[in-house]
């Protein structure tokens, strides 16, 4: 299931319709992450405040995005984009892969919630497929 | 037996008494065959899905969407006992239908993506996390009788 050239147009046309916002949609997905799936708090038990909205959560949200964006920009070679993110992922950070799905999810919940317009079937299938292939290219160095 | 707070089970109620099920069971089951098309395996008789725009204006998945949905009114009855409630359905999805349990869930992301969208800021984190524990107890129960 990899990326069609129709794929890239679409996800290039959407983020840059969805990238102003990038810091509210990365917040908003990771507070909506941490509430419904609360096996995901384990990994910020560092963070005094874990609650939806929280700095640290907004922060981080702004970070994740920013990684997505990099994704966007290396969407041709996204294994070669993400390299060190990948070691980082792999050998500091070893997120469980499962949680890439999950926080993927809640983006794509967010998309739904802010752009209900342009978050069509073919944006949506677009965008799940492009989440997806972050997710590999993330877990690409694990094992 | 499942346990649902006050907050849940009013969450489930008001969700689907707001739900316009004439637009959300078409939209739910289009954007399925869409984003996941392996699904448009169990629809061969429904004509033309041939690309996004066919599968939107198709009346036979309009209609079926609808059907599916209202599906849904039986566990949003009883809470309590969706298991029991869903039996015969499972049976019906196993046997019969030969359905992929595995499609329930897909379609269940699909109805909070659409949900999502017609309700706007108003699905917050918590009523997210409630519909979809409500969902997974409807998917775990459609896939119980299999065997």
């Amino acid at each position: 299931m990899s990326l069609t050239a129709k794929d890239k147009k679409m996800v290039k046309a959407f983020w840059a319709k969805v990238a102003g916002k990038a810091e509210d949609i990365g917040c908003d997905a990771l507070s909506r992450m941490l509430v419904v799936y609360p096996q995901t708090k384990t990994y910020f038990s560092h963070w005094k405040d874990l609650s939806p909205g929280s700095a640290p959560v907004r922060k981080h949200g702004g970070t994740i995005m920013g990684g997505i964006s990099l994704a966007v920009a290396s969407i041709d070679d996204i294994s070669a984009g993400l390299l060190s993110l990948s070691e980082l992922h792999a050998f500091q950070l070893r997120v469980d892969p499962a949680n890439f799905k999950i926080l993927s999810h809640n983006i794509l919940v967010v998309l739904a919630v802010l752009f209900p317009k342009d978050f069509n079937p073919e944006a949506h299938v677009a965008m799940d497929k492009f989440l997806a292939a972050v997710g590999r290219a993330l877990s690409e160095k694990y094992r | 037996m499942v346990q649902w707070t006050d907050f849940e089970r009013a969450t489930i109620q008001s969700v689907f008494e707001k739900m316009d099920y004439d637009d959300v069971g078409p939209a739910a089951l289009s954007r399925c065959l869409v984003v996941y098309p392996w699904t448009q395996r169990y629809f061969g008789n429904f004509g033309n899905l041939y690309n996004a725009a066919a599968i939107q204006g198709n009346p036979m998945v309009a209609a079926h969407g609808k059907t599916v949905l209202h599906g849904l009114d039986r566990a949003v009855k009883n809470m309590d006992d969706i298991k029991a409630t869903y039996a015969e359905l499972s049976v019906l999805h196993s046997e019969k239908l030969h359905v992929d349990p595995d499609n329930f869930r897909l379609l269940a992301d699909c109805l909070t993506i659409v949900v999502a969208a017609r309700m706007g800021a108003a699905f917050t984190a918590d009523v997210q996390g409630a519909f979809q524990k409500f969902l997974a107890v409807v998917v775990s129960s459609l896939g119980k009788q299999y065997h």
